[in-house]
């Protein structure tokens, strides 16, 4: 199997410390383990958010040290646990990551598009001030949609919305990581998610990598 | 001097009247201010009287060296000022480039100042150099200590905002734009804000004192009005340098925002 991701003799001070990981392309893979084991600093390594302190991360097979960041963040593109929405209005958040990830604009329409893929019926010019958690934390995902990277890192993508909305958005994150054939490494608490949709599932246990496949 | 009227020693001290007054208000209202008063009393005194032999000195021995000496001295003297003025912690990268952006904005208008408009000569003229560069240098340090404050408080403040920019594939630029622009806007304000008032709301202290020692205001007025621009020029100056280098001291070479 083809790897998207290797981690070689990875360590991050105290917090992390993985001898040899290898994240499949193409496929799902779901990272768990108990807060505060280290998942997401771990999926901010892979967006060279940080960088380790020991050790080497390939992207397909290039070192990432020696990539250019923003081109591995063009690439891998990822969704934080508590993304910052943008002012004023939803339109605005849709071209604003266009506009960082230095992509053509689009037309009203395929921008409609991406909201309905996370079933947020907005008009493009509401204003985000008055959006609930879960609207803003699905805006926040159409806003990674848009930018149609090849690698999609999520970290706890559901954690503000209720259960329903949570079954909905992993299950369009799962449709639209399949139907354009990308990879897919989301962080989450859930059991039941991670044995639904996970294709590769890794434990982390305080910052160690205990077990890869079946939970 | 065209009728001026020249101080005696006596004049002088009377004016400290003004002091004893303000002590006797705040030990009657129980505000314990003495010392600081009596303090930055005395320090006045004492600083204006060394400036005012320095000045004679140099006005009579005029020399290219001194000049440079008294422009090197001022900036290392306004640098330093920048370094305590701001509480937040600062990285060693940051403070080079407030020294940098301030040395090199400063000098350049200073040069452009008096050798392009006043038209100075001979160039290290003292009497030019010394007053103009030095309202200059110290115009510049204020707004460039708002900048620093302002820049280092946003990058803080709004660490989300720029990893979250980041994370969707902003550059660092792109990332700190806002608390950038920012920064900028807040560093020059207070130089336009004052061009407003000029005239109308306060008498600016360089031609006031050009108007006391018997200079027509007609020259006064078109001194202010060079400097106020010269002053303009060399606050945007400094300030722009320092916030385009500035906010890549708060990444690394990895363009991953660093805060510590």
């Amino acid at each position: 199997m083809e790897s998207v991701f290797q981690l070689r003799n990875i360590r991050y001070g105290d917090i992390l410390n993985i001898q040899h990981m290898d994240i499949p392309k193409d496929k799902i893979t779901c990272i768990v383990g108990e807060s505060g084991s280290g998942k997401t600093t771990l999926i901010k390594m892979l967006n060279c958010l940080i960088s380790p302190t020991e050790g080497e991360i390939l992207f397909q097979e290039k070192n990432i040290s020696e990539m250019d960041p923003v081109d591995l963040r063009r690439r891998v593109v990822m969704l934080g646990q508590n993304p910052v929405i943008f002012p004023v209005t939803v339109r605005d958040n849709l071209s604003i990551a266009l506009r960082f990830s230095e992509k053509e604009p689009l037309e009203e329409q395929e921008m409609k598009k991406y909201l309905a893929m996370v079933h947020l019926d907005k008009n493009l010019d509401q204003p985000v001030e008055n959006m609930s958690g879960g609207e803003k934390q699905r805006l926040a995902l159409a806003r990674v949609f848009i930018l149609n990277p090849e690698v999609l890192l999520l970290d706890e993508p559901s954690s503000a919305l209720d259960e329903e909305t949570e079954i909905l958005i992993i299950e369009e994150t799962v449709r639209y990581v399949k139907h354009y054939g990308k990879t897919l490494i989301m962080v989450t608490h859930s059991k039941l998610i991670a044995e639904t949709y996970g294709e590769n599932i890794i434990k982390i246990s305080k910052g160690q990598f205990v077990r890869e496949g079946e939970m | 001097m065209n009728g001026i009227i020249d101080l005696s020693f006596w004049q002088l001290a009377s004016a400290y009247i003004f002091v004893v007054a303000l002590l006797i208000i705040v030990k009657m209202k129980g505000i314990a201010r003495e010392q600081e008063i009596l303090i930055s009393s005395v320090r006045m005194t004492l600083q204006l009287i060394i400036v005012g032999y320095v000045l004679s000195y140099l006005f009579e021995h005029e020399n290219p060296l001194y000049t440079l000496l008294i422009i090197g001295v001022m900036e290392v003297f306004a640098i330093l000022n920048i370094y305590k003025r701001i509480k937040a912690k600062m990285s060693v990268k940051l403070k080079k480039v407030i020294a940098l952006s301030m040395f090199a904005g400063t000098i350049l208008s200073i040069f452009y100042f008096l050798f392009v408009v006043i038209q100075i000569s001979p160039w290290y003229k003292t009497q030019y150099f010394v007053p103009l560069a030095g309202m200059i240098i110290g115009n510049s340090m204020t707004g460039i200590s708002l900048g620093v404050d302002r820049l280092v408080d946003g990058m803080r403040s709004k660490k989300d905002t720029i990893e979250t920019a980041l994370m969707l594939g902003a550059t660092p630029k792109m990332a700190a734009k806002t608390i950038v622009d920012h920064a900028f806007d807040s560093a020059i304000m207070p130089t336009i804000n004052s061009m407003v008032g000029m005239g109308i709301v306060f008498l600016p202290g360089m031609m006031t004192g050009q108007i006391l020692s018997g200079t027509s205001p007609l020259t006064a007025i078109e001194y202010q009005i060079a400097i106020m621009l010269g002053i303009l020029g060399s606050v945007s100056l400094t300030v722009i340098l320092f916030v385009q280098l500035g906010y890549k001291s708060f990444f690394n070479k990895q363009k991953q925002l660093v805060l510590d």
